[in-house]
């Protein structure tokens, strides 16, 4: 292995520069779930205080289009696994349609959440101070769920696009031929972010749209 | 001062003692080896000496753990009895911080500003608000403190045992004035505060002179009663001229422009100036407004 | 001979390089000049309270200094300053490796403490902020003057730190030299592993809670906002989260810097190695508990007050230990007064009064008193300066030889020390003073009665100036007229001097083997 072109310079083998790069990987993801952290706490302390509206809140959105959201992440995390495998076994051509189909599932979940905020924002329910519903179901401190939730969705989503960007991009690799079953590494980690997106999904699924 | 503070400095008498002696100590030693160990030629041989001693490293770690404890523990004890309901009997007192000046509310309805007037030997209990960002109430010669919040309540209070004048300062950084952000604490005997409780403040004042009693006490933090600029414009010479605002148009500054910029002063901002005066609408009587548009006219 | 200063030439290859040598002399130009205009904020500060009443700035502009003192020293100067800039440097070399794990991802982080500190600095043109480095709530959200930003470039520069700190985690995992077992590690690099693993984990909080200031700006979010059901107090919290661990990512490499140095100048191994590694280790841990101590006075509950008191506590232990075993080792040592040793026993003095008052702090009700006075400005000033910069100067004159391959002036190294010591305590130490009188701090003007006091400071801050003065114009000297420096001027025991000075492009010609302990 030592010939490897991919070897960087001040690495012994390419073993020890895998290892390297996927702890590398891994404190990068613990950095996101710490991020992420900060808005699930304070979520936890203002549901707390505001168990009620919170409910309130959770009626407005469509538990039906969250849980399709859900099911199409977790399948896309198989068809992302998938690819990897295939780019193992060097059986590029069905790698790539696992790829794309990932990156299929990733527009899929992206054009349902549109239609949730356009339907929000159809209603008046716009984040902070621009919220104008006043329709029958209003509480007061309303707004503040609504913050809570386009806060974590919108950083969710974020990370959604950057995971499609990044799933593109191992697109391109692929078809330049830069990933067979010795050098798969890049597909892995993109793999482990999207796996990331898709874990924080499921614990915010539940915690915005199926809140008691 | 308080009973409190007496207890106080005995700590702080402890830990400044403990703390010196242990910095004397350690400096003693570190000196002594400066000289002791100095290199005197270039390729002279070392005694030997160990890398690890349990024993030793046990002690000190040990003997500084007991210290911190014991301290944490008294300043425990303390400040459980600082942080202690007032007693029922308290006085109660309610204090507003906004930028940049303190207003004390007392039972009877009686309001002052900048100027907390309390009774001797008699325990008070500040009850704490803000108007806007978050302030701190301290009075350094009682060593106490508190945030003060918008949206919430807080409380500190206090026994003083003797008469006199205290500084009172906010701890809290809240803009461009918040070094002048102070009041002074007046503590007289139960039986001056009580006469001073029932004066009318504004009795035979006429208008201009409560606008003016008005003026020093809530707005000389950002304004002046001349021509000079302080943190807003200066108030002579405003009446009855065109103001530019921010955006361009002008406006004749009569009566009820006044009115406006005091009570909701976000809704006419003078070119030049920042967006940051507290609005006063609810906070002044109708008496102490129309006395505070009649002194801006009189420095005309 | 060829080295890793001459290997390549021309601006693009400095601009582009990804040899940690050469990004570690990126930051150092980076974190002196931002000193250099953090340092002359101070100055204009300290000129300020020369003298009762608005004398040279009014109290507008006077906040707008102090803030920007703080932001540009914490953020652009200390974060920076030993891990990114001496760690960089130091860390491959120390455990024989080549370059850091990731390379290009090093030289990312350079650029995101350079673009970052760029959208901070814009503010200058926007008119300033005035919020103090802390952006506590609702004052940050309400003041008109432009918050947003400087708290974007805070969080673009907390990236630099968080991509430095899991490169030094991976780099210190995997990339140390044969038979370098963890425990035959040099402390320096210790502390740059613990001070790593508070980058990682508690920057992204600082990260997400200056997002939540952002929205709370543009949107009006009403998280941290009253008027909306939020709690301001709830951004202190998650600022502090971040903010006390962030002080341990300034001390704890200062704190492996003195190590290096003491056993360096005193030619012996240090005095309990491993009592030190896990001194290092236990107070980056119990640093992420103890945040609620800034706000013992914010309307916290009586019972966390008490709980931080008490974990405040336990950081002083380890705390304690690391100085008791710093002057054990010199014990029957053979000590040699060059200008870095002299920076040592310059920490070893001004890091205990810091410390000492530290412990003071955590006591309850005499925080409640000196809570936000001009204590504890006096206090983090002899942690912050007494500890990091007297670190960072240290750790600089100690490697300079090996970074430049050349000799600093010794006498007008010992000068600027002496005129740095000096100045410093008489600045800071009468403000110990000052704040048990009650003066509280970010006053742009004070009560007559606290005047002395305050002009012994400001005349101490300008002995401050001419030491740096001092120290960076001879420093710069010697950068190019310098007497050549052999391999190993010290005679010190770490792996970086066994190869030439400076360093050749891998910085080993032949990869090292580790047979002895650190130090022996």
């Amino acid at each position: 292995m030592k010939d490897n072109k991919n070897l960087a310079h001040h690495f012994n083998s390419y073993k020890d520069q895998i290892r390297a790069e996927k702890i590398g990987m891994w404190l990068f993801l613990a950095t996101e779930i710490l991020m992420f952290g900060g808005l699930f706490v304070g979520y936890t302390i203002y549901h707390a205080e505001y168990t009620k509206v919170f409910k309130v809140g959770a009626e407005f959105l469509n538990w039906k289009k969250g849980a399709i959201n859900t099911v199409v992440l977790l399948f896309s995390s198989w068809t992302m696994v998938m690819s990897i495998y295939y780019a193992q076994k060097d059986q590029i051509k069905k790698c790539q349609m696992m790829l794309g189909t990932t990156l299929v599932c990733g527009f899929l979940f992206m054009f349902i959440k549109y239609l949730e905020y356009s339907h929000k924002f159809h209603e008046g329910i716009f984040p902070g101070i621009y919220f104008s519903y006043t329709g029958s179901a209003f509480v007061e401190d309303l707004p503040l769920y609504f913050s809570f939730y386009y806060l974590m969705t919108g950083l969710h989503a974020s990370h959604v696009f950057i995971g499609m960007a990044l799933i593109f991009w191992m697109l391109i690799k692929t078809y330049k031929k830069q990933i067979n079953s010795s050098h798969y590494m890049p597909l892995e980690y993109v793999g482990l972010f999207w796996h990331l997106v898709d874990l924080i999904w499921i614990f915010l699924f539940p915690l915005l749209y199926l809140v008691e | 001062m308080t009973d409190y503070v007496a207890r106080l400095e005995k700590l702080e008498h402890f830990l400044i003692g403990i703390s010196f002696l242990v910095c004397v100590l350690i400096v003693i030693v570190f000196v002594y080896f400066s000289f002791r160990y100095k290199r005197k030629r270039d390729d002279e041989k070392l005694e030997e000496s160990s890398h690890h001693n349990t024993i030793l490293e046990f002690t000190w770690s040990f003997i500084p753990f007991v210290i911190f404890m014991g301290s944490f523990v008294w300043g425990w004890i303390l400040y459980s009895d600082f942080r202690r309901e007032a007693p029922r009997d308290s006085l109660e007192i309610h204090v507003y911080g906004q930028k940049w000046n303190w207003e004390f509310v007392y039972k009877n309805g009686r309001k002052t500003s900048n100027e907390l007037f309390v009774p001797v030997k008699r325990s008070v209990k500040l009850i704490m608000t803000s108007r806007d960002v978050i302030h701190s109430f301290y009075i350094p010669t009682f060593k106490i403190k508190q945030d003060v919040l918008p949206g919430l309540y807080t409380s500190l209070w206090f026994k003083a045992n003797r008469k006199g004048r205290f500084e009172v300062f906010c701890t809290e950084f809240c803009g461009t004035g918040h070094s002048t952000m102070g009041a002074k604490l007046k503590v007289m005997s139960l039986e001056d505060w009580n006469n001073w409780l029932k004066t009318d403040p504004y009795k035979n004042l006429s208008l201009v002179e409560v606008g003016q009693k008005v003026f020093q006490g809530r707005c000389t933090a950002c304004h002046n009663s001349t021509k000079e600029k302080l943190i807003g414009p200066g108030l002579a010479g405003i009446y009855n001229t065109q103001r530019e605002l921010e955006g361009g148009m002008t406006l004749l500054a009569d009566e009820n422009y006044l009115r406006e910029s005091i009570l909701n002063p976000s809704a006419k901002i003078s070119k030049g100036y920042a967006n940051q005066m507290t609005p006063f609408a609810g906070l002044l009587s109708e008496e102490e407004l129309s006395g505070l548009i009649e002194y801006i006219k009189s420095l005309n | 001979m060829s080295n890793y200063l001459n290997c390549k030439k021309g601006l693009f290859s400095w601009l582009f390089t990804r040899d940690h040598k050469r990004i570690a002399l990126l930051y150092m130009i980076t974190v002196f000049s931002f000193f250099i205009v953090g340092g002359f904020f101070a100055l204009l500060i300290r000129l300020e309270l020369f003298k009762v009443g608005e004398t040279i700035v009014n109290s507008a502009f006077y906040n707008q200094l102090m803030t920007y003192h703080g932001a540009v020293m914490i953020f652009m100067v200390i974060i920076p300053g030993i891990p990114a800039f001496l760690g960089n440097f130091v860390l491959p070399l120390q455990i024989g490796a080549k370059d850091v794990a990731f390379p290009t991802v090093n030289l990312l982080s350079w650029y995101c403490l350079v673009i970052g500190a760029f959208v901070t600095l814009t503010s200058l043109f926007l008119g300033g902020v005035d919020t103090g480095w802390t952006f506590y709530t609702p004052y940050s959200i309400e003041t008109g003057t432009a918050v947003i930003p400087v708290v974007l470039g805070a969080f673009i520069m907390g990236f630099s730190s968080i991509l430095t700190g899991l490169n030094f985690i991976v780099t210190i995992h995997q990339l140390r030299a044969p038979g370098m077992s963890f425990f035959k590690m040099p402390l320096f690099v210790w502390s740059l592993y613990s001070t790593a693993i508070i980058q990682v984990l508690a920057t992204p909080v600082l990260a997400i809670t200056l997002l939540l200031l952002v929205a709370e700006r543009v949107l009006k979010v009403g998280v941290f906002d009253p008027a909306m059901g939020g709690d301001p107090i709830l951004f202190q919290h998650f600022f502090w989260f971040y903010s006390h661990p962030a002080v341990y990512i300034m001390i704890l490499p200062a704190m492996g810097v003195i190590s290096e140095l003491i056993c360096a100048f005193s030619r012996k191994r240090i005095f309990g190695y491993k009592a030190l590694v896990f001194a290092s280790l236990g107070i980056a841990v119990v640093s992420f508990f103890v945040w609620g101590h800034h706000m013992y006075v914010s309307g916290q509950s009586e019972w966390a007050g008490i709980v931080f008191s008490v974990l405040t506590m336990l950081v002083g232990v380890p705390t304690a230990v690391k100085i008791f075993n710093w002057i054990a080792t010199m014990f029957r040592g053979s000590l040699k007064f060059d200008t870095p040793f002299l920076y040592a026993l310059g920490f070893l003095f001004l890091f205990l009064i810091g410390g000492v008052t530290g412990y003071m702090l955590a006591v309850l009700p005499f925080d409640v008193h000196v809570h936000d006075t001009y204590f504890v400005v006096a206090h983090f000033h002899y942690v912050m300066v007494g500890g990091s910069i007297m670190g960072i100067m240290g750790g600089f004159y100690y490697w300079f030889p090996k970074m430049f391959g050349r000799l600093y002036n010794e006498g007008m190294g010992q000068l600027g020390f002496a005129l740095i010591f000096i100045g410093f305590n008489v600045t800071f130490f009468p403000q110990f003073i000052l704040g048990i009188n009650g003066m509280p701090r970010r006053y742009a003007d004070y009560k007559a009665p606290y005047e002395a006091l305050n002009q012994i400071s400001t005349v101490g801050s300008w002995l401050i100036a001419l030491g740096f003065i001092v120290a960076f114009t001879f420093l710069l000297w010697a950068m190019f007229k310098g007497r050549k420096a052999s391999a190993n001027p010290w005679g010190a025991k770490t792996l970086e001097w066994q190869s030439s000075s400076p360093p050749p492009h891998e910085n080993f010609l032949e990869t090292p083997v580790v047979t002895k302990e650190a130090y022996e």
